[in-house]
């Protein structure tokens, strides 16, 4: 079987100033299969395939392609010996034409014979449905269609390897379905393909082998029919098979006390939910569930005045109280995790112990700020209690990743020590590990005494984490679901029925 | 552009055309203001052709410099390479040993050692640009006046008689008072400008060499990731940019006639306030190559009005200063218009105080 294998990798080691990116890690490639390599954030994918492609130089280890060792010391060294990219930060030259980034860096030819390759370019485009001229500037397309570009220029370069890093990220359903017909078609003239993706659906729809990195360390190669997708994420994440499923949400607590946390009626707001009523009992974990854009968010928005309120009386710990702006929502132990991190949440530029400070501050006032030792200890508590991943406190945020930066904003909260936390969308964008992190610790929190409220897009998410689920249709509230051993079915049927 | 698919949105212009077609504009308005003002002179061809007659080696250095600017580098000792390489040959000629084709090998000589010196240095050595340059500048210059403190005339005769040689356009020119007929006259370091005008222009859009030059000027890093050698690109670019001022400092002599100290002072300055108002973009990668004379053509014509207005010289530099902010500032507001990004100067990384990368 030896001349099965297209690629090989032996020892590969690969370390940046501070970071060991890559340790010891071996990777095979066969003719005609798809290879998904899998593993979180920062575990080394990119860095493995950028040595590779010769962007990256390997401090130590072999590779053999077709049974040679061969050194790529250039892209271009790469590129001729049939090897092709796409890479996760999209590689093209925003100043040249379509046609132009598809072609450039290709083949010998000292000049260019501009009606021919935007001909062979516009054929190309056609035939795979991407919405772009090839005389536009690049720089004129969108996201998805210079990543369609990218993956065309790969596709069109006849390699023997096709290296794929997150491609599907900015696609939609439609131009991933497009994609892999392509790379099935590509596998079947026996090209060898490596494909990354954060969506593990993916994976297991194309992928005819699985390598799991962790840390920069090689776990192991799979038969992707072989390994149950819990047991990838146990892999991924380093963690006991047992302690994923572990995540089982406590049936309902019941309070002692009957008096809710919070409690509204007929509560609405300028961002157009229906009156809806609401209540949330101490140690309580419940859910808005619904489609996109069924109110979820606006009606959490309304419970933290974050739109304004137009209607409706709200009771914190069984008195009435006025909240009419964030801020009177805060001085009432309520906190607010906003779904947009980009737009709402984190100052990019601000430091780590900044960011963590920043509602604590606004709820003091600025007129009594905290000291600067203050604020270092609260940080550096926060950072090792919710394990958040930073250089040092006073690393501007925006270079952490989305799972620590989300993590910087929850530590955010809990430094206020809310009665009442709204985390709506907490888990989007981040790798799987942290995402269990977190579930485990809004379950943590609960069962400490403080009630939250909990809203993601996967329901099976939500299911394991709240107790209670009030489920949402067309900005309205159409019923509401306990119990503990919902299913999504329940969910779905519920929308289903719902409103009519 | 044939359509084609189903979703064809109008193709935008470029970047690059849209600040050519600007240039073109501005040179436009700003010569047909000096028609409308002046009348006197610039009617006459012989006022368009002798800005071409006696700036034929500011056209050329800014020629040059367009190549390493769209690469996204600068180089800032042309205008010392140009003066020495005047000296230098004029040396060689009066020395006796020398005729006008040996000349013309050492100005290509010095040019290329520059160009190969700064190339390497900026370009393997991955040295900052303008610091290097700026060391070669002040290399050219000490070179300059240690060869020869004096203005030096070039007698030899065969050079005396390429210096004098004009080309007459016997159907164009102006009847004179006396009713006779005065045809135009161009220089041959006029043909020089056009024969390089055209090479580089092909160069640029045809060549693999010139296509490479754009990508990495647009984005160093995704060039690379595309397969294009940028070293070697960055490396070519200097040389090109070097070479070009060598050739420059020959059309100089063959312009003044003498090696001086003061040859080519300021042409590096003057090179790139040419190619920012012909729509070169000082941070790479945009700029049509056609836009480096149009831009030369439109600051010496604002020379030649200030000129003309009879105002004190340092008019001249006050108007040229203002004007440069004014380009820069516009390239600016229209390259942030079309790529709806916060509003920044578009400037190269070296000259900017801080670059990020996520
Ligand atoms: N150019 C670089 N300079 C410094 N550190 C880097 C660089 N590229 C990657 N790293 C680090 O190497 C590790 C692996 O990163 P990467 O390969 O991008 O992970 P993945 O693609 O699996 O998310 C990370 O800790 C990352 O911060
Ligand atoms: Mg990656």
């Amino acid at each position: 079987m030896k001349s099965d294998v297209i690629l090989k990798m032996e020892g590969i080691c690969k370390s940046f100033p501070g970071v060991r990116a890559l340790h010891n890690v071996d990777f095979t490639l066969k003719k005609g299969e798809i290879h998904a390599l899998m593993g979180e954030n920062g575990a080394g994918k990119s860095t493995l395939i950028k040595i590779i492609t010769g962007v990256y130089q390997k401090d130590a280890g072999q590779i053999y392609l077709e049974g040679k060792p061969v050194h790529f010391r250039s892209p271009q060294d790469a590129q001729n010996m049939g090897i092709g990219a796409v890479f996760q930060e999209i590689a093209l030259c925003p100043n040249l034409t379509v046609a132009e980034n598809i072609f450039i860096g290709r083949g010998r030819d000292n000049f260019v014979n501009w009606k021919k390759m935007n001909a062979k370019a516009a054929e190309m485009l056609d035939s795979l449905g991407i919405p772009a001229s090839p005389t536009q500037e690049l720089a004129s397309c969108s996201i998805a269609v210079q990543q369609m570009i990218a993956i065309a220029r790969a596709v069109d370069m006849d390699c023997k390897i096709l290296i794929l890093d997150e491609p599907t990220s900015s696609l939609d359903e439609d131009e991933v379905q497009k994609l892999f017909g392509l790379m099935r078609q590509l596998k079947d003239r026996g090209v060898g393909i490596i494909f990354i993706t954060h969506f593990i659906d993916q994976v297991y729809e194309i992928s005819d082998r699985i390598t799991v990195l962790r840390n920069g360390e090689l776990v192991g190669e799979y038969q992707a029919s072989a390994l149950p997708q819990i047991e990838l994420i146990a892999k991924m994440m380093g963690k006991a098979l047992s302690d994923v499923s572990a995540i089982k949400k406590q049936a309902a607590r019941k309070s002692d006390d009957s008096v809710p946390v919070f409690e509204a009626r007929g509560l609405t707001s300028a961002a157009g939910v229906r009156p809806f009523d609401f209540t949330i009992e101490k140690g309580e974990v419940n859910g808005f569930a619904g489609l996109l854009g069924s109110g979820r968010s606006e009606s959490v928005r309304a419970i933290f005045a974050a739109d304004k309120v137009t209607g409706g009386e709200v009771k914190v710990n069984g008195k009435r109280v006025k909240i009419r702006s964030p801020l009177d929502a805060m001085r009432q132990g309520i906190g607010y995790l906003p779904e947009d991190r980009k737009g709402d949440g984190i100052i990019e530029e601000l430091s780590v112990r900044d960011n963590i400070i920043l509602a604590l501050q606004v709820l003091k006032g600025f007129f009594r700020p905290l000291s600067r030792k203050q604020a270092e200890e609260l940080a550096e508590e926060f950072i090792e209690k919710l394990d958040i991943k930073a250089p040092s406190t006073n690393t501007p945020i925006k270079s952490l990743s989305g799972g620590n930066q989300q993590k910087v904003i929850l530590a955010r909260w809990l430094i206020t020590q809310p009665t009442y936390l709204i985390l709506d969308e907490p888990t989007r964008g981040i790798d799987v590990g942290t995402k269990v992190e977190i579930q485990k610790l809004v379950l943590k929190l609960a069962e400490a005494g403080m009630s939250l409220t909990f809203i993601s897009s996967e329901i099976d998410e939500m299911l394991r984490v709240c107790s209670r689920l009030i489920v949402m249709k067309d900005r309205e509230i159409v019923g509401e679901l306990t119990g503990t051993d919902l299913t999504e079915q329940d969910v779905m049927h519920m929308i289903a029925q719902g409103g009519k | 552009m044939r359509p084609l698919g189903t979703t064809k949105t109008q193709t935008r212009m470029s970047n690059s055309t849209l600040l050519f077609i600007i240039a073109g504009i501005i040179f436009v308005l700003m010569y047909g203001f000096a028609l409308i003002s002046y009348p006197g002179s610039f009617m006459q061809f012989q006022t368009f052709f002798d800005l071409f007659n006696f700036n034929a080696a500011l056209f050329i250095v800014t020629l040059g410099l367009c190549v390493v600017m769209i690469g996204g580098g600068i180089d800032i000792s042309v205008g010392a390479v140009c003066g020495l390489v005047t000296m230098a040959c004029a040396m060689l000629l009066e020395s006796g040993t020398g005729g006008i084709w040996s000349a013309l090998l050492l100005a290509l000589g010095i040019g290329l050692a520059f160009g190969l010196m700064h190339g390497f240095l900026i370009a393997y050595l991955e040295i900052q640009p303008f610091i290097i340059t700026l060391a070669g500048m002040f290399l050219a210059q000490g070179l300059l006046t240690t060869l020869h403190r004096e203005p030096l005339n070039v007698t030899q005769p065969a050079f005396v008689a390429l210096r004098n040689f004009t080309i007459e356009i016997p159907w164009l020119g102006t009847v004179n008072r006396r009713g006779i007929f005065i045809p135009c006259e161009i220089k041959p370091g006029v043909l020089v400008v056009v024969v390089l005008v055209i090479l580089y222009a092909v160069l640029m859009k045809w060549s693999r060499f010139g296509r490479s030059v754009y990508a990495v000027g647009g984005d160093r890093e995704s060039a690379r990731m595309l397969g294009i050698n940028v070293k070697k690109t960055i490396f070519l670019s200097y040389v090109i940019c070097g070479l070009t001022a060598g050739i420059s400092g020959f059309v100089f002599l063959m312009t003044t006639g003498a090696g001086n100290i003061g040859n080519g002072s300021l042409f590096e300055m003057k090179a790139i306030a040419a190619n920012v108002m012909g729509g070169i973009l000082l941070n790479g990668g945009v700029g049509n190559l056609l836009g480096a004379p149009i831009g030369t053509m439109t600051l010496l014509t604002i020379n030649e009005l200030i000129r003309a207005a009879g105002v004190q010289s340092n008019l001249q530099a006050i108007v040229s200063g203002l004007l440069l902010y004014l380009f820069i500032v516009l390239q600016s507001i229209i390259i942030a218009l079309r790529t709806s990004k916060r509003f920044t100067l578009a400037l190269p990384s070296w000259l900017k105080f801080q670059r990020t990368h996520d």
